[in-house]
């Protein structure tokens, strides 16, 4: 039997968190905050990558666009926008709290939902108007 | 860095059952997180069953009961029953909460019982919150002067007093700090919840001279603005406070101070 008193805080098990924590929306759409911005950076190279052709030449210009009409990078594309107004009306949440405004349990509710709803209007509008 | 998923040593394994012999049709099922330094088990899940029938309403009474009745060797820690000391604060039904205020009815089905998250186990549902009080230490949380003490008390307007509504009533429960992924991933450097609503409480206070250098300690990479307002802290509170609010207001002071 080991001695109690020598237990280390090290050598205890640690508690259960992420495995036993209920998910909420808001936990959710914090989580989506931060993988969105993660793809977001990635994601500027395809940005970069078109203003690049458009640099080298109307031909390159026209390969990248035919490239960029294949079904699954189309796909990637409308995800890609999907991320792009996620992290923006996400990114305005934040500024709303950086007031001090909007702690109440029921706004914060609201606010998640409004970043989700904002998001996917935003998206379908680029799309298909 | 955060480490997602459990130390080998910290591995939940399914444990003993006890189950209610008689057919009572106010069964109520309790899978509870079990670990002793004792021996060199991992950490189980026992399964109790009892008798709502003859049992008090909240989640305190029910694990009293389970403690008398059919195993006295489940610990965990309890004082007022009322809400108001924090002991018994620990993950039931996933959130944080106090067992002694979270009604039994308020659950479907079993109720799954786990300690405080992300904290090293003493036993059972004890967890070490030895880091989490040198947290609220080091952010000095009684009054500081430079003024000459007052022959009676420190006087304060009604309107100054109301001023720490809000941030007064904590209980220092930590059930907000051990809801935080922040507070999960990076405890060693960033305050969490509670402590930062407490400096806020003392920050705001009238009395308090030394709101400068308060604010001096917290403005740090860490400290403060490992928050993420991910809202845990708030939805936990049991007391119905708000530290993703308290520490919106830190912020707020940081940035506008310059």
């Amino acid at each position: 039997m080991t001695n109690k008193n020598k237990i280390s805080p090290l050598d205890r098990p640690l508690s259960p968190h992420l495995q036993i924590y209920r998910p909420s929306f808001t936990m959710m759409m914090s989580i989506m905050h931060r993988i969105s911005g993660v793809i977001l950076y990635f994601g500027s190279f395809l940005l970069l990558a078109w203003y690049i052709s458009i640099l080298i030449g109307a031909e390159t210009y026209q390969l990248l666009n035919q490239l960029f009409s294949f079904t699954i990078i189309k796909i990637a594309l409308f995800l890609f926008t999907w991320i792009f107004f996620h992290h923006l009306f996400g990114g305005i949440r934040h500024f709303i709290w950086d007031t001090g405004r909007g702690f109440e349990l029921k706004t914060i509710e609201w606010l998640a939902r409004l970043t989700a709803i904002f998001s996917l209007i935003s998206t379908l509008i680029v799309w298909f108007l | 860095m955060a480490e997602l998923t459990l130390p080998k040593n910290s591995k939940i394994k399914k444990g003993k059952s006890y189950p209610l012999d008689s057919q009572s049709k106010n069964k109520k099922g309790f899978s509870i997180y079990r670990w002793s330094p004792d021996d060199d088990e991992n950490p189980r899940t026992d399964y109790y069953e009892i008798d709502l029938s003859k049992c008090g309403p909240m989640v305190l009474d029910a694990i009293i009961k389970i403690k008398n009745e059919i195993d006295p060797t489940l610990t965990f820690r309890r004082s007022c029953r009322e809400g108001i000391c924090g002991s018994c604060a620990m993950n039931i039904d996933g959130v944080n909460t106090l067992a002694c205020t979270k009604s039994i009815n308020d659950v479907k089905g079993d109720i799954k019982i786990n300690p405080l998250p992300h904290q090293p186990v003493v036993k059972d549902l004890v967890p070490d919150l030895t880091n989490f009080y040198e947290q609220h230490k080091s952010i000095q949380p009684w009054l500081k002067t430079k003024s000459d003490e007052p022959d009676e008390e420190w006087y304060q307007s009604r309107e100054d007093r109301e001023k720490v509504d809000g941030m007064y009533e904590c209980i220092m429960c930590a059930c907000c700090s051990t809801s935080c992924p922040s507070y999960w991933w990076s405890s060693d450097k960033y305050l969490g919840p509670a402590a930062l609503l407490q400096a806020h409480r003392w920050i705001s206070d009238s009395r308090d001279d030394y709101k400068e250098e308060r604010l001096d300690e917290l403005d740090d990479a860490f400290k403060v603005y490992s928050c993420r307002t991910i809202m845990n802290c708030a939805k936990a509170c049991p007391k119905g406070l708000s530290p993703a609010k308290a520490i919106a207001e830190i912020k707020k002071e940081l940035a506008l101070r310059k």
